[in-house]
């Protein structure tokens, strides 16, 4: 494990010196994030209340989506894997006594809490102040609060063995172009970043469920706010770990089987 | 140690012809040409030998070096490094060889050089004893005092080869392959390297394989050349050999003060003839230059003369030319 240890902490360090960028992203996210509030405000005011979703509820889902941002969306990719990919750097990847699968998930997995480590602490503090109803609300009571870490840094791991499998696929496209677009939305979608799963019809919410997506990010949002209890939460962490399980799977063989038919660009 | 035998590998190659048409027609069906990289090469390398490998552009020299640091996998021939297959057996492999590709880099671009080699010490799991012995002789060699805590964004092409080149070398691999290790570098970082190579080559028993187009890098470190073409390896034997074998005329530069007529002289060539200069080739397999310079000093006033065998690049290019590669 050493190797991978050290390349998650050195990668996860790199990652801390981009501190514009995270500012950046920052200051879009707040701004995003109350726009969003402000909109669901006027239909909630307008439209009566779903009753699947209450609107303390709804707020905290957003506010938390803002801040982990960097660990829940799937279009958030790292260009140097696909470069490394298309200009044939991959040379010295393969040159390295490590599983190239487990290297590259590392290092996806560190860049990603790196650039969560710095948004999440400021957008969390600042939503918090906020005045009501746009406050972001404390979780309904500690097991809430636990269960919301454990299962948001299972989705994580998901979210990145889900990516995996996109990394992979530019072996055979050559262009990773296709495949960001289509399942980037596909992500962002089915994930419920765009519409909260609660508020989508329910045909579209059992869609939802049997999707690997949303397990990365509304789970642990409506976990947080009360949404979904306790009890259901602590099964829905046996799900997250088969679909871990199956999709880290599925990565490392279609990782070992592309590898062997691998060409080098660029010479 | 190394024996490599019949390698063969062809590439499947995209191709398009120009126009609009073309470009329509390739979103449905595309076509490929079928190229053959390598063509039956077999070698064997010693412990302990400092290998060239030349030839032309897209003569198969990197195909091969991928095939034994197992990146590629070949489609039939044998190969085994220290008794393993290296495709096969790709991590064991790669445990005890190094690597330099001059065109890439291995060093993470924001950090300093120090965060990544200790980043490939814990991957190949050097013990910090052998990480502090490696590292202090490679600075100390290598000249990395400087630019240890540099980022590797902020270093010169020379500095980064240099670091490149310790980089590869952290974990004492038993081979290094060197992929266009001076490409790129200048005069002082080039002689630098070379003197590197050849120091870690007498001092630990490294096995050098070495890909470039400079001949100076030939000329300098190795005893032994594996010249490919086409995917087939033509030479193999020692530099000096081959150098012989093409060697076969001198450029005389005369310089004199007359009108400049000279009488007919026999297998020479008069490449120019002006400005009381004269340039001929002379060809040495049929007279002496000597018998030359007598010749010319009978009717010419001789300033001054200088001989110079045939350069180096123009020997490798009529190779390259005779073996139609």
């Amino acid at each position: 494990m050493k190797p991978y240890i050290s390349a998650l902490r050195v990668r996860y360090l790199n990652g801390l010196q981009y501190r514009a960028a995270a500012l950046g992203g920052l200051t879009t996210q707040l701004f995003w994030g109350l726009m969003r509030i402000f909109l669901y405000n006027a239909f909630y005011k307008s439209g009566g209340q779903p009753p699947t979703m209450n609107f303390p509820e709804l707020v905290s889902y957003i506010w938390l989506q803002q801040a982990f941002l960097a660990i829940i969306m799937l279009y958030d990719w790292d260009y140097e894997l696909f470069d490394m990919i298309t200009s044939g750097n991959i040379s010295y990847e393969l040159c390295r006594p490590c599983n190239l699968y487990g290297f590259w998930y590392v290092k996806l997995l560190s860049k990603r809490l790196a650039s969560a480590t710095l948004r999440f602490s400021p957008i969390i503090l600042i939503s918090l102040l906020l005045p009501t109803p746009y406050r972001l609300t404390l979780p309904h009571n500690i097991m809430s609060l636990l269960l919301f870490l454990v299962t948001m840094l299972l989705g994580s791991l998901l979210l990145v063995a889900i990516s995996m499998l996109i990394y992979i696929s530019v072996f055979k496209t050559m262009s990773p172009v296709g495949s960001m677009a289509f399942f980037g939305i596909l992500g962002e979608f089915f994930s419920g970043m765009l519409i909260p799963i609660p508020l989508m019809p329910e045909w579209l919410q059992r869609i939802c469920y049997i999707m690997p997506f949303r397990w990365t990010s509304d789970l642990p949002f409506r976990i947080y706010s009360g949404n979904i209890s306790v009890s259901q939460g602590l099964m829905s962490i046996g799900v997250q770990i088969l679909w871990i399980f199956v999709l880290v799977s599925m990565g490392l063989a279609m990782m070992k089987r592309i590898t062997k038919r691998i060409v080098i660009q660029g010479g | 140690m190394i024996t490599v035998k019949g390698l063969c590998k062809t590439f499947k190659v995209a191709k398009r012809s120009a126009g609009t048409k073309a470009a329509f027609k390739a979103l449905f069906k595309r076509e490929y040409d079928e190229i053959e990289a390598l063509r039956e090469v077999s070698f064997n390398i010693k412990a302990g030998e400092v290998v060239g490998y030349i030839g032309p552009n897209g003569a198969g020299k990197s195909t091969t070096i991928k095939i034994m640091t197992g990146i590629l996998v070949p489609d039939s021939g044998s190969c085994e490094i220290l008794g393993r297959i290296p495709w096969k057996d790709r991590i064991a492999h790669v445990k005890d060889i190094g690597v330099v590709f001059g065109q890439r880099s291995q060093l993470m671009w924001d950090i300093p050089v120090i965060d990544s080699f200790e980043l490939l010490r814990d991957i190949y799991r050097v013990s910090d004893h052998q990480y502090r012995m490696n590292l202090d002789k490679l600075t100390d060699i290598l000249d990395l005092t400087q630019i240890l805590y540099t980022p590797v964004r902020q270093l010169s092409l020379g500095q980064r080869m240099r670091c490149e080149i310790a980089a590869s070398l952290l974990h004492s691999p038993k081979i290094l392959f060197l992929d266009e290790p001076t490409i790129g570098l200048d005069a002082v970082s080039k002689i630098a390297v070379r003197k590197f190579i050849k120091d870690i080559n007498k001092e630990n028993g490294v096995t050098v394989i070495l890909t470039t187009h400079d001949m100076g890098d030939v000329e300098a470190l190795t005893d032994r050349v594996l010249l490919i073409g086409k995917g087939q390896i033509l030479f193999d034997g020692s530099f000096k050999k081959l150098k012989s074998r093409y060697n076969t005329y001198s450029i005389l530069t005369v310089d004199h003060s007359g009108d400049g007529s000279i009488s007919d002289m026999q297998n020479i060539e008069i490449l120019s003839n002006i400005n009381g200069r004269i340039v001929l080739q002379v060809d040495t397999s049929h007279r002496t230059v000597s018998s030359v310079i007598r010749q010319l000093s009978d009717s010419l006033e001789i300033r001054d003369i200088s001989v110079e065998s045939r350069p180096i690049e123009e020997i490798i290019a009529a190779l390259y030319k005779e073996y139609r590669i």
